[in-house]
């Protein structure tokens, strides 16, 4: 069996991503590049809708996509499926394991016994990479972790057909056998910018991208009228959890999008990327000190109608830094 | 964020793993390390669970009072909602919100009662009576 090179990342898709390119053969796809040509950005707040009784915000696109676009802009074809049958997807599963070909695996975390139990909610978006077999045991490369592990049979096929919202349906991908070796990082890297540029600055629905953060800021002001204190605290930490925790959303993906853009450098000497690059950081910076003052609220140190408008306001400052920020990256030559 | 700015909290994620994180070194380049929690978070977490342990208290005293069937206080046990409830029997939400009635829920055939205890991961008799 090829050794399987388990490199820990801070966001599930964007290391499964780069592992299975670094097994397959494709180099020098890190995290962050994988993030940054997969343009990972992303914010939607859908209204009305309610997620564990809180509102419904997430700073990341569907389970896959990131995979998805990375391989497409490398030129990597790849196999992607979602099964009907439990027993199919883990008999293909191990057809694929057969031929030593480690394969990524979108599950839930409720079940996932290697995860701290203050961790497993109902959260069916998680990615793993499975990449081998030993006796009855799943060789597990889980990207977040530290250390690879394992998981047995039962384990693994109750994972992959977590049910609820997002349900994994068994969903597997990876790239095809054959591996292109020629691949342009550099294109993949501008149109991987682009990409981004438009769905956070271009998005012409209200409430996705970088207007969808306005959304939320003014929903955020009606809160505590409407539900009180403790609940509209609950409401914040709801956003704390999506933004830096569940997917490293907020700060999180900014410090990993603003190291995309020190990387990209490297590969199209233009200084506005690092120029650019900084006021991701900046902005990562204002999104952490939001969660900050969320959390005050949520502890019950902050109660006040003003507390509240000041963390809307914060949205707000940070909406429009990154709306500057997104109209630069709209006057890169190649963009 | 600097690399001596990450936070180090100790938080659920002790025994279990620690998080790779970015940030900048003395250079001023981005690099990658470790932490092992923030307290924003730790927050975040806590209260969420101490939200839950609520609910779950007022769920069981609702089936002491015969306000509601056990199925409320196990679904809420199991963090989940009518959707996620719905997707792992089969049932109807709406079929799901008749059974939280202690009426309708002592008339539910075994195989039903069977489903909602494989769901959650009790027995039939422990269904009936929860702790």
């Amino acid at each position: 069996m090829k050794e399987f090179k388990h490199i820990q990342s801070a966001h599930c898709e964007n290391g499964v991503t780069s592992n299975l390119m670094n097994f397959y053969g494709v180099k020098g796809i890190t995290e962050p590049l994988a993030f940054g040509i997969g343009s990972g950005l992303f914010y939607i707040h859908i209204p009305f809708l309610k997620i564990n009784g809180g509102p419904a915000i997430s700073y990341r696109s569907f389970p896959g996509v990131i995979f998805k676009r990375t391989s497409k802009l490398l030129n990597v074809p790849i196999v992607s499926k979602k099964f009907n049958s439990e027993e199919k997807a883990m008999d293909y599963l191990d057809e694929l394991l057969e031929e030593g070909r480690a394969t990524g695996c979108q599950v839930g975390v409720y079940n996932l016994p290697y995860f701290a139990p203050e961790y497993r909610f109902h959260f069916n978006a998680h990615n793993i990479i499975v990449y081998g077999k030993k006796g009855d045991d799943y060789l597990i490369s889980d990207p977040t972790m530290e250390v690879k592990t394992v998981l047995t049979r039962a384990e693994l096929q109750l994972v992959r057909f977590a049910k609820g919202p997002l349900a994994p349906k068994g969903h597997l991908y990876l790239p095809q056998k054959k591996v292109i070796a020629q691949v342009d990082i550099s294109q993949a890297i501008k149109k991987g910018i682009k990409k981004n540029y438009k769905f956070m600055y271009k998005s012409p629905v209200a409430f996705v991208g970088l207007s969808g953060i306005g959304y939320t800021a003014k929903q955020i002001t009606k809160w505590r009228a409407k539900l009180g204190v403790r609940k509209a605290g609950l409401y914040l930490g709801q956003i704390i959890r999506m933004q830096e925790e569940i997917g490293t959303g907020g700060g999180g993906f900014r410090y990993i999008y603003a190291a995309f853009l020190e990387e990209a450098h490297a590969y199209i000497p233009d200084d506005a990327l690092l120029d650019l690059s900084n006021d991701f950081t900046k902005s990562g910076d204002l999104w952490r000190n939001t969660a900050v003052a969320m959390a005050q609220v949520l502890k019950g140190r902050k109660t006040e109608q003003s507390d509240f408008l000041e963390i809307s306001e914060r949205l707000k400052e940070i909406e429009a830094l990154e709306r500057a920020t997104f109209k630069k990256i709209g006057n890169l030559s190649f963009v | 964020m600097k690399i001596e700015d990450v936070p180090q909290d100790e938080s659920a994620l002790k025994d279990f793993t620690n998080e790779l994180c970015y940030a900048k070194d003395e250079n001023g380049r981005y690099t990658t390390t470790k932490s092992k929690g923030w307290n924003v978070k730790k927050t975040a977490l806590d209260e969420t669970w101490n939200d839950i342990e609520k609910q779950k208290q007022i769920a069981l005293e609702e089936v002491k009072t015969g306000i509601s069937s056990p199925i409320k206080y196990y679904m809420i046990k199991s963090l989940m909602d009518l959707q996620i409830l719905s997707a792992y029997t089969g049932f109807w939400k709406i079929t799901i919100k008749r059974h939280f009635k202690p009426s309708v829920f002592s008339k539910l055939n075994e195989a039903r009662l069977k489903k909602y205890a494989s769901v959650f991961n009790v027995s039939v008799a422990e269904l009936k009576n929860p702790k």
